[in-house]
């Protein structure tokens, strides 16, 4: 009702004035709202936007739900299937050849050979952790495999103070951003070292150190939250943005519409990364959506948006490192759609050949992965060798299989960590039924065996 | 668990782990048994007292009685291959019927529309967006049209951005319009409860917040014979159903299945074990354990224990559990869900107004902890064999 009353005091006032309304009026918004963020308490957002609507334009009325609107006389449909598709961004094409000339590749080589190493190490885990369930020593597991590049590149063009919300095949970006292998390997076996004390399933990663929020298994769920992280980020004056990645699929769910469409309207610094990779379990993207894939989406919701191929590390590192450019100067989202293909199962609990033909995925492994193609263009470049190579994945190997080894032997959290961290603090109630825990436990030890934990029966602290 | 080692996809890496003998559990290393070798918490799933073994025994179950099924065969089947069942007996008996849902195309990612597809088109069988806002919505509409929606959501964890739509659409949209428009022809499906290594996202049990909501019923089959006739009928109720389906028994509990078409009654509990010194109330996986403890109060406290599986959840059946209560004197109610405004908060607050000069102690509910599910510790949040047996003993002492 207030909302209401106060359009139509603005409305008024526009009327009357003389006052010319001026075209380019989202540029004007942005860069007054980046200047707001340097004077938080002094500026008075809500009022400032109301007095800048247009409402008169060459004389007419002007519709508030399309204000760049014009008029024609000819009734058309938009026919979206007549439309371009949104071309994808290259750097360096599947044969290590740089294609986009124009654009010097200026990262010092340390850091390329950082992402290079990055990414074989995650596929390396990858492929001995998927083992690993297989011989029943892991509950769960999910691979990264043809995706390395898009969460190792993307992460490689922040900061460490920027937020990241992952969905779950991001490991890439752990990695790069400093978890280490033990870091990896505690989370998997949910020993008492892992951060999440053993509560979640496997990589279900999270780091507060690292400003990586603990990945939930929801789709899409954390895309919200990310707008809102990136709001904080804006109201606080902070130099850091927020990045969320998400798949395909879950750019179905409503939290996606949610998330973007409240990210452009409180013109919050988060970059959305879409790793389309084809595939949600197996329900190909053909079956997900008719639209041209997921960047077409955010150009709806009036965000500045391009597509890349997945498979070229230049290219998501180039567009991200701009994205957070873009995001920080001028206080808006970006979002990427980074174009791949899901070499794995969806997980340990799935096998992709019940729905995809092991044809496709040769072909797709053979040809074209990330990590060849950056090979190819290291070696063109003569920054690595085939030597290099073997030193390299023989190391790598060795460190990971250590790492498994030892956080395998590592005794489960105290098992109070079943009451705690539900709450701040241990409500009475809860209290009360930990101590009903205890008193079985010491009514029938003999029906249990606490030793897999870390201070067995002593470990529920409920005396 | 221990299955046989898969050629990895990417070349080149073939990992060579440290031997398997050093990990604390060969079967489960990874996660929370804390059961002892000989611990009475050892549940065998597949050999619970009540599964029906044989085709005599599914034929001649009394729900059957004077039905064309009780004439017909019967083969083993597990839980989910009776959902498949019961699903291809619903769209091959109404052909307004339409399954769908994430992954259902293919099978499904418990593979409970395995083939059906195939028999019946990819118009009737098909797989939505990944949504389930979306397709319990969808659902609505089809089932608002007079025609019959079978929708799954892919884990019981991931339903509630279909909250609203439950709770304010299919719950509604008979009360709003007098009965005009309903969504009775809408069942959603979804696999529930805990597996052993869901954790917090895969093993929640969350039928508590939709018997809250009237204009609904909830369902929870505890095996594959109840599962097809409890399927059947909630497809075929007048009201939309939410039918959730315990998935750790997909395949650990298999049992004689009718193969014609049968129905077993919504609302109506089954008073599975007579008993004179307790009644415990539960369903579900629950009462695997709830039998395994029945058997130790028999054996250690000659106690009798009489089970009842509520089967339909809400609304529940009442005067059966009453009319138990009022004979034993004492109840304990079951469940995985945490304590907390659950389904055992309800039963117990019933059974003390209608049968209090009836009672000998306390209704007791051995339920879930009020926290999370994790993967580490869900053996000691899970009621077991263990804490029902207390609770049975409680009650008899008191």
């Amino acid at each position: 009702m207030l909302r209401a009353v106060s359009n139509h005091a603005c409305l008024r006032q526009a009327l009357s004035s003389t006052r010319t309304l001026r075209t380019g009026l989202q540029k004007h918004v942005h860069k007054t709202q980046f200047v707001s963020v340097r004077h938080v308490s002094t500026t008075k957002p809500t009022e400032r936007a109301e007095v800048e609507k247009p409402i008169v334009q060459n004389g007419e009325l002007v519709f508030p739900g399309a204000l760049r609107t014009s008029f024609v006389n000819n009734m058309t449909f938009v026919d979206p299937t007549t439309q371009d598709s949104m071309p994808t961004y290259r750097v360096v094409g599947p044969d290590g050849v740089q294609i986009d000339k124009s654009y010097k590749i200026d990262l010092p080589v340390d850091t390329i050979l950082k992402m290079y190493k990055d990414m074989v190490t995650v596929s390396i885990m990858d492929a001995i952790m998927f083992d690993a369930q297989r011989q029943g020593r892991l509950s769960f597991y999910m691979v990264s495999a043809g995706e390395e590049g898009m969460a190792v590149g993307s992460a490689a063009a922040l900061k460490p103070q920027d937020h990241v919300y992952s969905q779950y095949r991001e490991q890439g970006a752990y990695m790069y951003r400093g978890f280490t292998l033990d870091d990896f390997m505690n989370q998997l076996y949910g020993n008492k070292h892992d951060q999440g004390k053993g509560r979640n399933m496997p990589v279900h990663y999270g780091s507060r150190e690292l400003n990586m929020h603990t990945i939930s298994s929801p789709l899409a769920t954390q895309l919200p939250h990310a707008a809102g992280t990136a709001y904080a980020q804006k109201m606080a004056g902070v130099d850091g943005v927020t990045l969320c990645y998400m798949g395909e699929g879950a750019a179905s769910e409503g939290d996606f519409h949610a998330a973007l469409n409240i990210a452009a309207t409180r013109n919050c610094p988060v970059i959305y990364f879409c790793r389309n990779n084809g595939y949600a379990i197996s329900t190909s993207a053909i079956e997900q959506y008719k639209g041209d894939g997921i960047a077409s989406r955010a150009i709806g919701y009036g965000i500045e948006t391009i597509r890349v191929d997945g498979n070229d590390i230049f290219a998501v590192h180039r567009a991200t490192k701009k994205a957070r450019e873009i995001a920080l100067r001028d206080q808006k989202p970006v979002l990427i759609e980074g174009m791949s293909y899901r070499v794995s199962h969806h997980s340990t609990s799935d096998d992709s050949f019940a729905y995809r033909s092991r044809g496709e995925v040769e072909s797709w492994q053979r040809k074209d992965n990330p990590i060849v193609r950056l090979r190819k263009w290291l070696e063109l470049n003569k920054h690595w060798n085939e030597e290099e190579e073997q030193k390299f994945r023989t190391q790598a190997r060795k460190d990971i299989l250590t790492a498994f080894s030892k956080a395998e032997k590592v005794k489960k959290p105290e098992i109070v960590s079943a009451f705690t961290d539900c709450w701040e603090d241990i409500p009475p109630h809860l209290k009360e039924q930990q101590q009903e825990l205890g008193e079985i436990l010491d009514t029938y030890p003999e029906h249990f065996d606490l030793s897999a934990f870390e201070g067995g029966r002593g470990g529920l602290h409920d005396k | 668990m221990l299955t046989r080692l898969r050629p990895v996809l990417r070349g080149g890496v073939k990992a060579s782990l440290p031997s398997l003998t050093k990990t604390v559990s060969p079967l489960r290393g990874y996660s929370s048994l804390v059961a002892s070798h000989d611990s009475p918490n050892l549940v065998n799933l597949s050999e619970a007292p009540f599964l029906l073994n044989s085709a005599n025994a599914a034929l001649s179950h009394p729900e059957l009685a004077g039905t064309a099924a009780a004439e017909g065969q019967a083969k083993q089947l597990n839980l989910y291959q009776s959902v498949n069942d019961a699903l291809k007996t619903a769209l091959e008996t109404d052909e307004t019927a339409v399954l769908f849902g994430e992954d259902v195309a293919f099978g499904g990612v418990f593979r409970c529309s395995m083939d059906l597809q195939e028999r019946f088109g990819a118009d009737r069988v098909f797989n939505t967006p990944l949504t389930e806002q979306g397709l319990v919505g969808f659902g609505i509409g089809y089932a608002a049209y007079g025609s019959t929606a079978i929708a799954e959501v892919q884990f019981a964890d991931y339903v509630f951005p279909a909250f609203d739509q439950i709770v304010n659409e299919a719950a509604k949209y008979r009360a709003r319009s007098s009965s005009n428009f309903d969504a009775g022809g809408l069942t959603i499906r979804m696999p529930c409860g805990v597996v052993g290594h869901g954790a917090m996202y895969h093993s929640q049990s969350g039928e508590a917040f939709f018997s809250h909501s009237p204009g609904i019923k909830v369902v929870m089959p505890r095996s594959p014979f109840q599962a097809k006739g409890l399927l059947l009928a909630s497809i075929r109720s007048k009201d939309p159903i939410i039918f959730m389906e315990p998935k750790i028994l997909y395949r650990a509990s298999a049992e004689y299945v009718p193969t014609e078409d049968y129905e077993l009654p919504i609302g109506k509990a089954d008073v599975m074990q007579e008993g004179s010194d307790v009644t415990i109330v539960g369903y579900g996986t629950q009462l695997y354990h709830i039998h395994a403890a029945a058997k130790m109060a028999e054996q250690k406290l000659g106690a009798s224990v009489e089970i009842i599986d509520l089967r339909t959840i809400s609304p529940w059946d009442r005067d059966t559990v009453f009319e138990s209560v009022k004979k034993t004197g004492r109840c304990v109610v079951t469940h995985e869900a945490p304590r907390t405004g659950g389904i055992g908060a309800e039963v117990a607050a019933e059974v003390q107004e209608k049968c209090f000069l009836h009672l000998e102690s306390p209704v007791q509910r051995v339920t879930g902890w009020d926290t999370h599910m994790s993967l580490a510790f869900e053996d000691l949040q899970v009621p077991n064999v263990t804490r029902i047996f207390h609770s049975i003993k409680k009650a008899i002492e008191y």
